[in-house]
């Protein structure tokens, strides 16, 4: 394996002005991004999450070239991005889930035709991928509609293609299942799964645990500019949630089902309808969980509760600011 | 493969190379406003309204004089059809797209792309001025020359020089508007700029009378800007007012200048690029 991307204390912060008075202005910094630095294999498929001006999309514009670095480097395909864009832009894929590289008013297909022109891809390879992609991400029944006409669903799929129709070695998603609904969703990552297995490498920025999971064996986590956590995703998942809570709705009121093996708490809803079970990750399964509980109870449903990206990433970030609290003690 | 294949088969790799993407882009902005019909239908309707109201307020001018600074009926008549018809094609009001993806930070996709912006929405422009010259500048000519007498090129060479003049002026008028969208990168929002643009540029073009009906000095003055480069240069060249070089090296001077600061100002506004939006 031979490092695609190379990060090295990436650094970018913006100046903002406000007002401060009658004509006089007070110009404050903000640091988007502090001194990031990571390495991401060729074949990898990387997610890079975090709340909302985590940084993620700043990370992504400098690693592509569109925005200077404030201070550090990156290496991205033995090229440095801010100074090599244009060649850098030939060898990598970019998808902005909120940002179209379509063109607006003319049918997909035309679209791809330019990009075809742009990237100066030989008419061949161009064709083969093409036909790839039109299979995999059912498009022949929208390639000839102005993108203006597509929905959100097709539009994505139009734009994953448009990004890979020059063969990249790297593909960038930012949040490239936003908006979806759930089956559009599902296409997507196992299109991009494939892709991954293939050898392309990805990376991804996304609010969605599940695109994560489904695709990243990493998981990068981001906020205020920094990384907080780096590794496999199941990894850092069970370092910091060590609890998960399985949610059994009953067909009648029940008192609270105490003295199952393994469980911490127990909280209930609705008289006891729905139950709360809190069990400890390593004491015991879901699966042993249930079938203890269908022996005593005449159970509707069940359901297991991961934590939401947003409660990985307070407890990822309550673990990094753990010893300065130490310290304070 | 011979030798002498061998060199013409590089040779035309490199042509192409050379040429890249901008012919395709320049079909593709031609078939891009050939979708919007309707809309190029209203925009003639409006021109050719606002032609006869112009025509006769000209008229009334000129009133029982023969001509008035050089124009005569025929001229006049000409000056306004032409003027109705190339507004369409050079484009004095809006076509500040760029402006707007710069302000969306929809412009970072347009800047993760192996091209030059700068090329490539010219050869887009030039698409869309080609649809322009059938839909919004031949039929008003059309219009104008069964309504009245026009003034027509007495000399053959002057219809291709009128071409040329009309090329100049589609690339000039796209090289201002460049610079004005990318003033948003400085400015964050372009749209005061290109309002007063907008407002300057139908005066001082000569849209709404010829500039020769200023005053000397204002006539003079305007010599030294762009503006009479987008629309009386090329009118003066189709009735043949003088010699049309001086007319034609100023929109080429102009032209190629502009262009070349509107490249600086992309390369600066690349280095400077704060992309907005998340």
């Amino acid at each position: 394996m031979s490092a695609l991307i190379v990060a090295d204390r990436l650094r970018r912060s913006f100046h903002i002005s406000h007002r401060a008075g009658f004509l006089r202005r007070r110009r404050t910094e903000v640091v988007a991004v502090d001194a990031v630095s990571f390495t991401v294999q060729r074949g990898e498929a990387v997610g890079y999450v975090g709340p909302n001006g985590a940084g993620k999309s700043t990370t992504i514009k400098m690693l592509t070239g569109i925005l200077t670095p404030s201070s550090g480097g990156a290496t991205v395909c033995g090229l440095d991005p801010a100074k090599d864009r244009r060649a850098l832009a030939a060898r990598i894929g970019v998808v902005f889930g909120q940002r179209s590289q379509l063109w607006w008013d003319l049918p997909l297909s035309e679209s791809f035709e330019l990009l075809r022109s742009i990237f100066r891809v030989p008419k061949d390879s161009y064709q083969e991928r093409l036909d790839e992609c039109v299979e995999l991400l059912e498009l022949t029944p929208f390639l000839a509609t102005p993108v203006r006409q597509l929905s959100l669903g097709q539009r994505m799929r139009g734009e994953v293609t448009a990004a890979l129709l020059h063969d990249p070695e790297l593909l960038v998603l930012d949040e490239p299942t936003i908006g979806l609904d759930l089956e559009s969703k599902e296409r997507l990552r196992a299109f991009l799964a494939d892709l991954n297995q293939r050898g392309t490498t990805l990376l991804l920025t996304t609010h969605d645990l599940d695109d994560i999971e489904r695709l990243c064996g990493r998981l990068m986590v981001i906020d205020h500019g920094r990384v907080l956590a780096d590794g496999p995703l199941a990894e850092l998942r069970a370092e910091v949630v060590t609890e998960r809570t399985l949610v059994v709705d009953l067909t009648e009121p029940h008192p609270p089902l105490t003295g199952l093996p393994g469980v911490r708490e127990v909280r209930t809803e609705l008289d006891g309808l729905r139950q709360h079970l809190v069990f400890g990750r390593s004491d015991t399964t879901a699966a042993a969980l249930i079938s203890a509980l269908v022996d005593r109870v005449a159970v509707h449903d069940v359901s297991v509760a991961e934590p939401e990206i947003e409660e990985l990433i307070r407890r990822l970030y309550k673990r990094t600011t753990v010893p300065d609290a130490m310290t304070d003690l | 493969m011979s030798k002498k294949e061998l060199r013409r088969g590089l040779a035309w790799s490199f042509v192409r190379a050379l040429i890249g993407c901008y012919p395709h882009l320049a079909v593709a902005g031609f078939h891009r406003y050939s979708t919007y019909r309707s809309a190029a239908v209203a925009a003639l309707t409006t021109n050719t309204a606002f032609g006869l109201m112009r025509i006769a307020v000209l008229f009334s001018v000129l009133g029982s004089r023969q001509q008035v600074a050089g124009y005569d009926a025929a001229s006049i008549a000409s000056y306004v059809w032409l003027g109705q018809g190339l507004l369409g094609v050079v484009i004095l009001w809006g076509g500040h797209e760029l402006a707007d993806r710069v302000r969306s930070g929809d412009v970072a996709v347009d800047l993760a792309r192996p091209w030059n912006l700068q090329f490539a929405l010219l050869a887009e422009d030039y698409g869309r001025a080609g649809f322009a010259m059938l839909i919004r500048f031949v039929p008003p000519m059309l219009i104008g020359g069964m309504l009245f007498d026009l003034r027509w090129p007495q000399q053959e060479h002057t219809w291709a020089l009128f071409a040329l003049s009309i090329v100049l002026a589609v690339a000039m008028s796209f090289a201002i508007r460049f610079l004005l969208s990318l003033s948003a990168f400085w400015l964050l929002d372009a749209r005061g700029v290109t309002a007063m643009y907008g407002l300057l540029g139908g005066i001082f073009s000569g849209l709404t009378v010829p500039l020769a009906f200023f005053p000397d000095w204002a006539y003079d003055a305007l010599w030294w800007t762009p503006f009479p480069s987008l629309l009386q240069n090329t009118i003066d060249v189709f009735v043949e007012r003088g010699s049309p070089l001086p007319l034609l090296a100023h929109q080429a001077l102009w032209t190629v200048g502009l262009l070349v600061i509107g490249q600086l100002a992309l390369r600066a506004a690349e280095r400077k690029l704060v992309v907005q939006g998340g």
